[in-house]
């Protein structure tokens, strides 16, 4: 079990100040000049040694992504955009270190937006999040007053000026490219690539957008080490990550764990259990609603990490963890998703913006046992056809939670269709 | 995708505010020469505010203008983004959330509350205190079910306390912002399973 001193997120909880005092009680803003000063290859160097994977759902190899930016500019600006548009359900993690531990995040700006040539950077923050914005502008406010942002940031020799900006209730905008035409001001539709933002992103000049996580971690990171990081976890799969673990667990929470840790331990240890005991268990979405569910046999041994879950067809995600005990109706849960996902595309695909609401209404009958059992195989058929086939992976994430289901739980659904026909009720035909 | 459409009822104009004005030029300095667009959501959401909950069409031309774009790109964000209401609501408007996380924790049980309290989704009370509708996840699963009321989060709720904060809020009395239970924010309930040695940082 990860110790204390290897915590990052110290303040995860607001129990203490979240403000610079605090922050730097904490060890924030500690020497940030000399980690500029060591340059911008040593930073990505480091990133890419610890082998920190981006914590916004995808994992893609964080120093790494740092590192495909422009060496030098070409007379075009550099952007940091960090995604703030936390919308995955089940997911928290990234309110807590906007309200809690915002002096993370700021600093992270400053030595991400020095590493990658950037002069100015966006958060955006979704729209709802109206107390997390305002604290994160707050303590904004406090990194200028205190002159770590502006001119010669932290007395680094380097420009930096960070904006707040909000989102109004579009899922879609957590995708990168939708974020990006978002903050022009546009229906945030996300961008066929390439180009990638890399190249071509924010006004058309060279954009890197990361996770709150991501960015926040990178100060302590490059304090402590890559060594310390990639010490911690497994190998790919280094370091360690705040979970959120919501649904029928007996004290949900938010946690900073190390990477890999056993599901069951993650909820025994912190959640107090799964609600009327392990046996209780039903299944579990391990890393928030748009992977694959797993049923209670593998959650017995599987652990919590970006090549354990995908071994199991699942992910890790934005390691949101989703606990349905034997109460729930799993058909009833992931229907729901169905309309969650149904709602929030964005209508620019064909393939998602029908398929989610072909998929969600058969979804529906499925709940009510009103459907043919040739039905199942047919939906299977559509996720295939949706998945994989959308410019962006809202799509994917659409088809994944009814592929799970069904992979795993297909008897159940065939009982209830069993159970109506034999209640003489009769099916009505798709629409 | 959501069906989007304006209120039947408009007023005839919609102008900012001179506090309102000052800080929109604020916002629109946040991005380079020539990129007011990116501005549009800020704006849009203060003239929300301003009306009292929802969005206009002579507010959303006024927002168009005011960033010299065309009124059709302005239309267009405001019937993509769905917390803007296009339609009255209630002083204090409940979002609801339905999302797994929140259903899982009986979510359906607050929907009931809604309708008892208040009335049939997206219907403003008689005495335009209250309206609801139930919304998408808003990102606080580990304290679910929970609703945001305006601009606030209400957490850790069940039938009970709910129905009291709704009570509460119609009778102008105060209420407590954030979990309902003990909670201080998204740490276990009781003890404390992580962070309790004082001073852990580096």
């Amino acid at each position: 079990m990860l110790q204390d001193k290897d915590r990052i997120f110290t303040n995860l909880y607001g129990l203490d100040d979240y403000g610079l005092e605090g922050a730097r009680r904490r060890g924030d803003w500690d020497n940030t000049k000399d980690l500029i000063a060591k340059g911008r290859d040593w930073i990505i160097d480091e990133m890419k040694q610890s082998g920190l994977r981006g914590r916004g759902g995808a994992g893609f190899p964080t120093g790494l992504k740092w590192s495909f930016m422009p060496k030098e500019s070409d007379g075009r600006p550099h952007y940091l955009v960090v995604n703030a548009d936390e919308s995955e359900p089940g997911t928290c993690k990234d309110r807590e270190i906007m309200r809690h531990d915002p002096h993370k995040l700021v600093e992270g700006c400053l030595v991400a937006g020095f590493a990658m040539g950037a002069n100015a950077g966006y958060i955006y923050v979704r729209g709802e999040f109206i107390f997390e914005r305002e604290q994160l502008q707050r303590a904004v406010d406090q990194a200028y007053d205190a002159g770590l942002l502006g001119k010669n940031a932290a007395d680094s020799g380097w420009d930096f000026e960070l904006y707040v900006v909000h989102g109004a209730g579009a899922y879609i905008c957590g995708e990168e490219t939708a974020l990006i035409e978002s903050l022009e001001g546009k229906k945030g539709m996300p961008r066929l690539k390439p180009p990638f933002p890399a190249n071509v992103g924010l006004y058309g000049a060279p954009t890197t957008v990361n996770n709150v996580e991501s960015i926040a971690v990178a100060p302590t990171i490059l304090r402590r080490g890559a060594s310390w990081f990639g010490g911690l976890g497994r190998p790919n799969n280094t370091g360690t990550k705040v979970f959120s673990i919501s649904g029928h667990v007996n004290n949900p929470c938010n946690v900073e764990e190390e990477m890999g840790i056993p599901l069951k331990e993650l909820i025994e240890k912190h959640c107090g259990g799964v609600r009327g005991g392990w046996d209780n268990l039903l299944a579990v979405i391990p890393g928030g609603s748009s992977v694959p569910l797993l049923p209670k046999s593998i959650c017995d041994t599987v652990l919590m990490d970006f090549d354990s879950l995908k071994d199991v067809q699942s992910g890790l995600g934005t390691a949101a963890v989703i606990v349905m005990d034997k109460s729930t109706d799993v058909i009833k849960a992931i229907a729901r998703l169905s309309a969650f996902y149904k709602h929030e595309s964005c209508g620019q695909c064909t393939p998602c913006r029908e398929g989610t609401g072909w998929m969600w209404r058969v979804m529906e009958r499925l709940v009510t046992g009103e459907a043919e059992v040739e039905e199942i195989e047919m939906l299977l058929d559509v996720t295939k056809r949706v998945e994989g086939h959308t410019i962006c992976a809202l799509g994917d994430a659409a088809a994944w939670p009814v592929q799970g289901l069904i992979r795993h739980f297909r008897p159940v659904i065939e009982e209830r269709i069993a159970a109506r026909k034999a209640g003489g009720a009769v099916p009505v035909a798709a629409e | 995708m959501s069906v989007r459409r304006l209120d039947p009822n408009q007023p005839d104009s919609f102008e900012f505010t001179a506090e309102n004005k000052v800080w929109a030029e604020g916002q629109i300095k946040k991005y380079p020469d020539g990129r007011q667009a990116s501005a549009i959501i800020a704006l849009l959401w203060r003239a929300q505010k301003q009306v009292g909950g929802w969005l206009p069409e002579p507010a959303i031309r006024y927002i168009a203008d005011f960033l010299d774009m065309p009124h059709m790109r302005a239309m267009e964000v405001v019937t993509f983004y769905t917390m803007f209401n296009l339609s009255p609501v209630g002083e204090h408007f409940v979002q609801l959330c339905g999302t797994t996380p929140c259903w899982l924790r009986g979510s359906d049980e607050l929907k009931a509350v809604c309708k008892k309290v208040i009335g049939d989704e997206r219907q403003v009370s008689s005495d335009g205190k209250l309206s609801w509708m139930e919304v998408e996840c808003l990102g606080a699963c580990a304290n679910a079910p929970m609703v945001q009321v305006n601009d606030d989060f209400y957490e850790d709720l069940d039938a009970e306390n709910f129905e009291k904060l709704l009570t509460d809020l119609r009778e102008g009395r105060p209420v407590k912002v954030g979990p309902q239970g003990g909670r201080k924010g998204s740490e276990p309930a009781g003890q404390l399973t992580s962070l309790t040695e004082v001073g852990g940082a580096d």
